[in-house]
């Protein structure tokens, strides 16, 4: 087991784990019945080539030679993982606080935190960006906009 | 109807002015999104998809299809003048355009451009207006043995043309697959794989899918760096642009070519348009004299390629029209969009809304010429586009993603599923798994697993049934064919070839 660590390998295991949670599903469904194949028949055979497919990749994985191409390189990937916790967080945050004020959060902090620009620029963004999309969205278009606690 | 009065019947529709103002939108947004690197027309189209639902079906198509066509118009800028494909089409285009724009001629390489764009794209309609209805004809013949055949084989295309590893691509669509199996079966009423959530009684929208996959995870892979290219100087002025005499005969041939190319590659499921452009610009280096100038700044580098990619547009609109079976990420999106307005796309699609069909056939017509008449002068103002900061764009789009979903469902929980799709995205451009076999697995699946079913209650729950009927037995034939590629080293040598120049995505 030479090469346990590389994304091949993770991957691969995670989508025989989803494979085999499949399998377990459709096992417990009607396979074939009296007006035909049932609600397990086709999530079975998908969930059985997900699982030898995945596992043949987590083999090859462990067996082939190091490329370069194969890295992460974590550096770029943590700019992006934290834009994405910052969008998780105001997509939770909506019940509580609302579209308007969560959107102008992530924006504030996308681009002062992540883009290192002014405060001043960061907090016009929001308040443009979110005043915007309050007029384009709600006023002009009548799309409705999560709203929160405050009612807005 | 025959094609000159079915085309007279779309004029009447694409010629309404609120219908010639939804083109103009469509084609302005699609050459904007086509110059920015990182924005698809995929991501594009699924983004403002449920904004689209409270329009006419007819005007929303032909919006649409302008952001789909136009972003090939717009991709070949971004080529040309920083050497980074405005979306993936354009990756041929900066081996030639780019280096006329090094060597002075950024004007030239841009009219040209341009022009190819124009004659093709008009090509490629022609040859949709002129196969597509004798094909849904054709098409009504088949039931479900055929269809689920027909399903298999546009997934296995899809599979080998859409990353470097078969596996890969295997696992993504059966990811797919296991995504569009989410909710209550309808044969039966079982709830499958429902996590215990109410919400997800009723499947996974496909729109969450799409926006959370393409736009989302296109945004987040364009955080993961701060800097901009340099970008070269935009030469101002039409005359400026406008290709010599010598430029356009040097490209005669490559206009064709690309055409001809482009189209036939487009009603090929999973191909697309960049396979069509790469196939394109070999057959122009093949038949060239001056073939040891390719590389180095030729015109007919960049008339081929982005001739075949605009003219692959007609095509693949063919499979998803006649058949409901799309070829691509974006055709994928453009039939839920279908779907979501009540239609259904098939062999009957055609005489059943021939407004539609056509008013789009037509809308075409006419949206190439306003790329037409709007690239050439303004393309250094839409060259100013790449100026905008990340910042500005970026963002943004997290919000269009946010009320596009929110606009569908009115569901938190959809926003939910958004973000995690967000990061599935991500995830699967950083670990190399393309995202075409899983969207296409995701809106194929449903049909496919009911198609599948219904060949079995048929025959009683023989598969032979599916090897029996001819025209199912050749498809299937040709799918098992298709994924044993990789084990032949010389054709799988020419597919990894292809797919470096794809970037693997179809």
């Amino acid at each position: 087991m030479k090469r346990v660590g590389t994304p091949d390998f993770w991957s691969g295991l995670a989508l025989a784990g989803l494979g085999a949670y499949i399998i377990t599903e459709a096992a417990q469904w009607e396979y074939l019945g009296q007006d035909g194949p049932g609600p397990g028949f086709f999530p079975l055979w998908y969930g059985i080539a997900m699982a030898a497919l995945s596992l043949g990749l987590v083999v090859s994985s462990v067996f082939r030679q190091p490329g370069s191409d194969e890295r992460i390189d974590w550096g770029k990937a943590s700019r992006a993982l934290a834009a994405w916790v910052a969008l998780a967080l105001s997509v939770a945050a909506l019940k509580l606080l609302g579209f308007l004020v969560a959107f102008a959060a992530l924006i504030f902090f996308l681009v002062a935190v992540m883009y290192r620009e002014p405060l001043r620029v960061a907090a016009t963004m929001a308040l443009a960006s979110a005043a915007a999309f309050y007029v384009l969205f709600a006023l002009a278009l009548g799309v409705p906009l999560p709203a929160g606690v405050l009612g807005f | 109807m025959d094609v000159l009065s079915g085309l007279m019947q779309g004029f009447a529709v694409a010629l309404q002015p609120v219908n010639l103002l939804w083109c103009f939108l469509g084609v302005i947004l699609g050459t904007v999104v086509g110059i920015m690197p990182g924005l698809a027309p995929s991501g594009t189209i699924a983004m403002l998809l449920p904004l689209t639902f409270a329009m006419n079906p007819a005007a929303a198509m032909i919006m649409l299809a302008g952001i789909y066509y136009g972003a090939k118009y717009g991709g070949s800028t971004t080529a040309i003048l920083l050497n980074v494909p405005g979306e993936s089409a354009s990756v041929v285009t900066c081996l030639d355009g780019h280096q006329m724009a090094r060597n002075g001629r950024a004007g030239p390489a841009l009219g040209i451009a341009a022009i190819a764009s124009f004659i093709a794209g008009t090509v490629g309609v022609l040859g949709l207006m002129l196969v597509a209805p004798p094909l849904a004809r054709m098409a009504l013949a088949f039931s479900s043995p055929e269809y689920f055949a027909l399903m298999s084989l546009g997934l296995a295309m899809v599979v080998l043309l859409a990353g470097r590893s078969l596996v890969k691509a295997l696992l993504a669509m059966l990811v797919g697959l296991w995504l569009s199996g989410i909710g209550t079966d309808l044969f039966s009423t079982t709830s499958r794989f429902v996590f215990g959530q109410l919400e997800l009684l009723s499947g996974i929208d496909f729109v969450v899918v799409a926006i959370g996959v393409f736009a989302i995870g296109e945004v987040l892979a364009c955080m993961e760096v701060r800097g901009q290219g340099q970008l070269l100087p935009v030469p101002r002025g039409l005359r400026n642009l406008l290709p010599t005499r010598r430029d356009l005969k040097d490209s005669r041939f490559a206009f064709a070519n690309g055409s001809v190319i482009g189209f036939l590659i487009g009603v090929l499921p999973g191909a697309g348009s960049t396979i069509a452009s790469f196939i394109s610009y070999g057959v122009e280096k093949a038949v060239s004299r001056r073939r040891e100038e390719f590389g180095r700044g030729v015109v007919e580098g960049v008339a081929a390629p982005e001739a075949a990619n605009n003219s692959e547009t007609g095509g693949a609109l063919v499979p998803l029209l006649t058949l409901g079976i799309p070829g691509s990420t974006t055709t994928a999106i453009l039939l839920a969009a279908l779907v979501l307005w009540g239609f259904k796309p098939g062999p009957l699609f055609i005489s059943d809304n021939p407004a539609l069909f056509w008013g789009l056939v037509a809308s075409m017509y006419i949206g190439n010429v306003m790329l037409l008449v709007l690239n050439l002068p303004l393309v250094p103002l839409f060259a100013q586009v790449l100026r905008a900061p990340g910042y500005v764009l970026y963002p943004l789009v997290f919000g269009v993603s946010m009320v596009g979903v929110y606009s569908v469902s009115g569901s938190l929980f959809d926003l939910g599923l958004l973000a995690a799709f967000g990061l599935l995205g991500y995830l699967m451009r950083k670990l190399d798994y393309p995202a075409a076999p899983l969207i296409l697995g995701l809106v194929l699946g449903g049909g496919m697993e009911r198609a599948l079913r219904q060949s079995l209650m048929m025959s009683d729950g023989s598969l032979s049934i599916l090897a029996t009927r001819p025209i199912s037995a050749v498809m299937l034939s040709l799918a098992l064919l298709i994924l044993l590629i990789p084990l032949f080293n010389k054709v799988n040598s020419w597919r990894l070839r292809a797919l470096e120049q794809n970037g693997g995505v179809p």
